[in-house]
């Protein structure tokens, strides 16, 4: 695939600081930001920072990854819910496989996620490591 | 509305075909349907496809299959809904003919995965690219978080989803259009390599060309023409969040849930008057969980309902007898169409060795990326 620079920076409000939108209405918190609230459809929203501490709902470990991914495998990806609600689905990692387990706390941190096209283009964004 | 009927269907061999580029599976396909319903025209036509520009380099091929089907200037039009796109396309040809505008239309898929690009890749592109595929989740990986979540609520275990695989692979030993013709054992499924924890190989669909088509006519027309008609007594859709991340509940694919209480309503029918139906496996847990939404089980006990025989051959509600896509294939855009074949071939009595007795009423489900699209489809045989 070749690469386009832009379409990864406007991503990096979300991806490096963990930027959502705030529902000025209902305050639902959207993530990645939205134009319309998914809860209630109101269109004003302000910037947060979510939550860097959540708990792991599921999760799986990749065998057989596309070929951007292909020297990590295996690697664990997980749906985690920020202790605001917000649910992402991030990576796993600095923990051995089998000690992964629904419930588990976990946290938020930055790292190199993929290098992307020929040109190699690093790509950071969030990852989550386990807390207990 | 008029009502419509399929008056034919076709499909090649579904598997590898190396010899067959993405136009002549398309072109056997279609005339094979043609040819299957006794028409001596198409009034226009819908092709469902998921990614022919990723896989074959190949975009605007409603033009492309048009002109080597030989019907030119008929409109003709792609429709994508990743792995819901045939039956899409289906329901743009029953709106088309319903509505009274056009006759005779065709609805066909058709996918050629096989020619060498990263199909890991692409299929991915069906889930949220930026914040889901980014992370490295691949499509394997989110029916596994689906998957473990089941396992985790209701006990659902690695043995009840290999019990789908098993089943499948028997039905599809019987249909000659087949990938995979061979019986399959627990063990096969449970010892084979791990693709995304905790589905095995086995648990998944594998990757496939093919193609398929079918003719909608409407109900009036069907007497005068060759093929033996099967009436389309309800065609419903719906959509859910592009992200499996966004649900609230990551046990249940409430786009089925959604799709199947509008069907049954436009029908007028109750899941347990459905004889027999064709539902989306692309991996085993995903017909445990079609299994919930449709009503042939209760939430949770899905798993339980796979290992029981319910849906077997023999079984009080047979599903997947064409083998699904587990053992059938999976060819993305052709899914949809291909269903809808063996439920036709059925309702006619045409199915040989994998024949549901007496099966009178069908219903088709079919859905694309982890649920963010879902069609169920209502057949009656005549």
């Amino acid at each position: 695939m070749k690469s386009i620079v832009p379409r990864y920076t406007r991503e990096i409000p979300q991806r490096a600081r963990l930027e959502g939108a705030k529902c000025l209405k209902c305050g639902h918190i959207e993530f990645p930001p939205r134009l319309v609230c998914s809860k209630c459809r109101h269109r004003e929203f302000e910037t947060i920072s979510l939550q860097k501490t959540g708990t792991l709902l599921t999760y799986t470990i990749i065998y057989t990854p596309a070929e951007t991914f292909s020297m990590q495998s295996p690697f664990a990806v997980g749906i985690v819910e920020l202790d605001d609600g917000v649910r992402l689905t991030t990576q796993i990692v600095d923990v051995p496989l089998d000690e992964l387990k629904i419930g588990k706390r976990v946290e938020m941190i930055f790292r190199l996620v993929q290098k992307e096209g020929h040109a190699g283009i690093l790509e950071y964004g969030y990852k989550a490591v386990l807390t207990n | 509305m008029r009502e419509v009927a399929i008056i034919g269907v076709g499909m090649t061999r579904f598997g590898e075909l190396w010899n067959q580029s993405l136009r002549d599976i398309f072109t056997e396909a279609a005339l094979k349907a043609i040819d299957d319903a006794g028409v001596d025209h198409i009034d226009s036509m819908y092709i469902g496809s998921m990614s022919p520009g990723l896989y074959v380099g190949q975009e605007h091929i409603g033009s492309m299959l048009a002109d080597y089907l030989g019907v030119t200037p008929v409109p003709a039009s792609r429709v994508e809904s990743a792995c819901a796109s045939g039956s899409v396309a289906l329901r743009q040809a029953i709106f088309e003919v319903a509505s009274g505008y056009s006759d005779i239309v065709l609805a066909g898929g058709v996918e050629k995965m096989n020619d060498g690009e990263d199909t890991t890749y692409i299929l991915a592109t069906a889930a949220d690219q930026e914040y889901e595929a980014y992370f490295g989740v691949t499509f394997p990986g989110l029916y596994a978080m689906i998957a473990r979540a089941h396992m985790h609520r209701y006990g659902t275990t690695g043995e009840q989803l290999a019990a789908v695989a098993v089943k499948n692979h028997a039905n599809g030993y019987r249909n000659p259009n087949a990938q995979f013709r061979m019986k399959i054992t627990k063990e096969t499924v449970l010892n084979s390599t791990m693709v995304a924890d905790p589905l095995h190989l086995f648990d998944c669909s594998p990757v496939t060309d093919g193609g398929a088509a079918a003719i909608v006519v409407p109900l009036e027309m069907a007497d005068k023409l060759k093929g033996q008609p099967v009436k389309i007594i309800a065609t419903a859709q719906a959509s859910d969040t592009i992200a499996l991340h966004s649900r609230s509940d990551l046990t249940t694919v409430s786009s089925i849930g959604k799709a199947a209480e509008k069907a049954y309503k436009m029908a007028g029918l109750t899941p347990d008057k459905i004889d027999l139906a064709e539902v989306h496996d692309c991996f085993t847990i995903a017909e445990i969980c079609a299994y919930e939404e449709l009503g042939f089980a209760e939430k949770g006990k899905g798993g339980a309902a796979a290992e029981s025989g319910l849906t077997a051959l023999d079984g009080k509600i047979p599903v997947n007898t064409s083998g699904g896509l587990k053992s059938k294939g999976h060819p993305v855009g052709a899914t949809g169409i291909a269903q809808i074949a063996e439920i036709v071939a059925q309702l006619r009595g045409e199915a040989g060795e994998r024949q549901v007795k007496n099966a009178r009423i069908g219903l088709t489900q079919n859905m694309g990326g982890s649920g963010g699209s879902c069609t169920v489809h209502i057949l009656e045989a005549m």
